[in-house]
């Protein structure tokens, strides 16, 4: 072990450097966040993951945002284990009738204020899902969405561009208060 | 003892259902089948309704014969299978929930997949209004002086699928484990039934994410047992080299997550970003990290190019660079060890009654592939091993996914060393009024099955197996006796699916 983490004093650092915010994101979020976001939440969000009925291929995805390459926490982007801990919710699948009430009351033990991140083709209108007798439709059917990442799956880039795009609003929220 | 040829005759042959026999038999012939499951003759590889007919496709592990029994149930009852043989009993529940269709004697009536929101019953058989109020569901018992209870998920503490898990524990270690399973219920058989081709295999690719290659391979290889469909070389090897990518990043993703779990975060470091290589190897050969959509019945939709050959090849020799230091960091580390050596035992009689496929089962005693058992091509002219262990317990899990990254690394290499020039698709024809297909592949958790009925060309019923069926039950039993602390291990280095379970 010890020569392992001894090379990594000397290799060069794998993660690279970040995306610009996806400006279609920047768009949507402009009438989404409010003014008080960066005031209250400095630079730093944290995110609670829902799997809401995905394939659990956004959730692969989701997990390499936290490999060397891409590196969330340096931005401040930390994924967390409760609601209540959380800024920002992170759902994924065309929400199912059976996660429907836990989608809600995850919703509802996150404190204000909160941002609802749709991730995934399904989590926007179902996706290939839409109609069956056992699924919602897209997540905001069921909780407000501010954010949409579209892709099946959206590749980590794609992910953090969307994140960033979060950041970004927040930012002007703050200088136009 | 009877052979699975006896067991056939017994019955009446469907004409056109490839490449394994299908009969319909009656009820004493059904039992007589569930009855030789139970003393272990054979193994269950799947059980699965339609509106009045109920399927068990059974196989010889000895002679690596497989059958399908049908049994019409005008009655909307058959016999139970469950009541002599403990896997089918969850299978036997989701047919009540989805046709109506009751197992006759099952000693678990309870609903599985129906959470009683769909505002439906029996989707896919003859429906009717759901019940007015939801009933809890009856969860089981453990009592004695000083039990409690420990509630967990569907919404886990981690970015996992959700599932419900009620432990009962006595201080510190749990004496019963029971499961919850179905919030991720998307009604995928709903969704095929009268689905073109083009849009099952596309449903098949997102019934697992992690499992995508493989529920296309099995999809499209069933679709073309159906249509008795030859596809070109170059397409049969180049889905074999999706399928060891696949399995080569969920392995290597895996190893690390294990490790994490028993707070050893450097090997998840490490592990991830050597999958972060095969995904980006994949990506830039075929167009999507996970490489979705690229098999499709007929061949593969999109074909790789020789700087595509070289990224791959980049991608094995760093693997090959990087992994065995982290072996070595796995096996010298005490503190690791003390975690993984003797949790979470599973033990080989119940991974045979269970036919456990994939790691749990090699792991355990239990060597079946279907690789190499039911040899289909290209497998056929490849050389590989499949490791096997008895211990049974985290640490041979780990083992044997370190043993396959490196049967990975020599298949990846065999095939890209083979790969023939010429087509990668061939037309798909209509085919005759009803054909009926099965296949099963080995993915990276172990054996996917998928059986289709195409009628004119479209699909008229599909049925999809994961692995996971035969799998989430013996976590429930290798977890006794351990600490609550253990479970993340042991249910990482089970890492069922939820999403290809709940389906």
């Amino acid at each position: 072990m010890r020569k392992l983490l001894f090379e990594s004093v000397f290799r060069r650092p794998l993660t690279e450097r970040a995306p610009l915010p996806d400006d279609a994101a920047v768009a949507e979020l402009a009438t989404a966040l409010g003014k008080a976001a960066r005031r209250r939440l400095g630079r730093s969000l944290s995110i609670r993951e829902v799997d809401a009925g995905s394939c659990n291929g956004c959730e692969l995805e989701i997990h390499a945002l936290n490999n060397a390459y891409y590196d969330v926490e340096r931005f401040g982007l930390r994924f967390v284990a409760s609601p209540r801990h959380a800024d920002v919710l992170m759902v994924t699948g065309p929400v199912t009738k059976n996660m429907r009430e836990a989608l809600e009351r995850t919703y509802h033990a996150t404190p204000n204020p909160k941002w609802v991140v749709a991730v995934g083709d399904c989590a926007r209108n179902g996706g290939c899902f839409a109609g069956s007798y056992a699924v919602v439709g897209g997540v905001s059917e069921v909780v407000p969405v501010d954010l949409h990442i579209p892709g099946c799956p959206p590749a980590p880039t794609a992910m953090l561009q969307g994140l960033l795009a979060l950041f970004e609003r927040a930012d002007a929220g703050a200088v136009t208060s | 003892m009877p052979s699975l040829i006896d067991l056939t005759l017994e019955g009446r042959k469907v004409g056109q259902h490839r490449p394994w026999p299908r009969v319909v038999v009656d009820a004493s012939v059904w039992t007589f089948a569930a009855t030789e499951l139970a003393h272990g003759r054979w193994s269950l590889l799947g059980l699965w309704g339609e509106p009045a007919t109920v399927h068990m496709a059974i196989m010889d592990g000895q002679a690596a014969e497989i059958a399908v029994v049908s049994l019409d149930c005008p009655d909307r009852s058959f016999p139970s299978v469950g009541k002599h043989h403990p896997p089918a009993l969850r299978l036997e529940r989701t047919i009540h929930d989805l046709f109506g269709l009751s197992a006759e004697g099952a000693p678990d009536t309870r609903p599985w997949l129906d959470h009683n929101r769909w505002g439906v019953r029996f989707p896919l058989g003859d429906r009717i209004d759901a019940l007015p109020k939801a009933t809890p569901y009856g969860l089981l018992v453990a009592e004695g002086d000083g039990l409690h209870q420990i509630p967990v998920g569907p919404v886990h503490a981690g970015i996992i699928e959700p599932g419900h898990f009620r432990f009962t524990a006595s201080g510190e270690t749990v004496v019963r484990l029971e499961q919850r399973l179905g919030y991720v219920h998307k009604g995928i058989d709903g969704l095929m039934s009268g689905a073109s081709l083009e849009r099952g295999v596309h449903l098949a690719g997102r019934t697992s994410g992690d499992s995508t290659v493989a529920y296309a391979y099995a999809f499209s290889r069933a679709a073309e047992a159906a249509l008795d469909l030859a596809v070109p070389d170059r397409a049969v090897l180049l889905r074999a080299l999706l399928a060891e990518l696949e399995r080569l990043a969920n392995h290597l993703g895996d190893i690390g997550a294990i490790c994490n779990d028993a707070s050893f975060a450097l090997m998840h470091a490490h592990c991830g970003v050597l999958r972060e290589s095969v995904l980006r190897a994949a990506g830039a050969a075929f167009g999507h990290r996970l490489m979705r959509d690229v098999i499709v019945p007929g061949g593969v939709s999109r074909d790789i190019g020789a700087d595509g050959v070289q990224t791959i090849r980049a991608a094995l020799d760093n693997i090959r660079l990087r992994f065995p230091a982290l072996v070595e960091l796995y096996d010298n580390t005490a503190s690791l060890q003390d975690r993984t050596v003797d949790t979470g035992v599973l033990k080989p009689p119940l991974a045979r009654q269970y036919a456990a496929g994939g790691y749990i089962g090699r792991a355990s005693g239990r060597s079946f592939d279907a690789r190499r058992a039911l040899v289909y091509p290209p497998y056929d002219r490849l050389r590989f091993d499949v490791p096997t262990l008895n211990e049974g317990d985290v640490n041979a899990r780990v083992w044997i996914r370190v043993r396959e990254v490196e049967q990975s690394l020599s298949l990846i290499e065999q095939i890209l060393r083979r790969l023939p020039n010429g087509p990668t698709r061939t037309e798909v024809p209509l085919g005759g009024a009803v054909r009926e297909g099965m296949a099963v592949v080995e993915g990276f958790r172990g054996d996917v099955l998928v059986w289709l009925r195409l009628r004119n060309g479209l699909i008229e019923r599909c049925h999809m197996r994961d692995p996971s069926w035969f799998q989430w039950p013996l976590l429930e039993a290798v977890i006794e006796n351990n600490i609550v602390a253990d479970f993340p291990l042991c249910n990482k280095s089970f890492n069922c699916s939820y999403s290809g379970h709940d389906l």
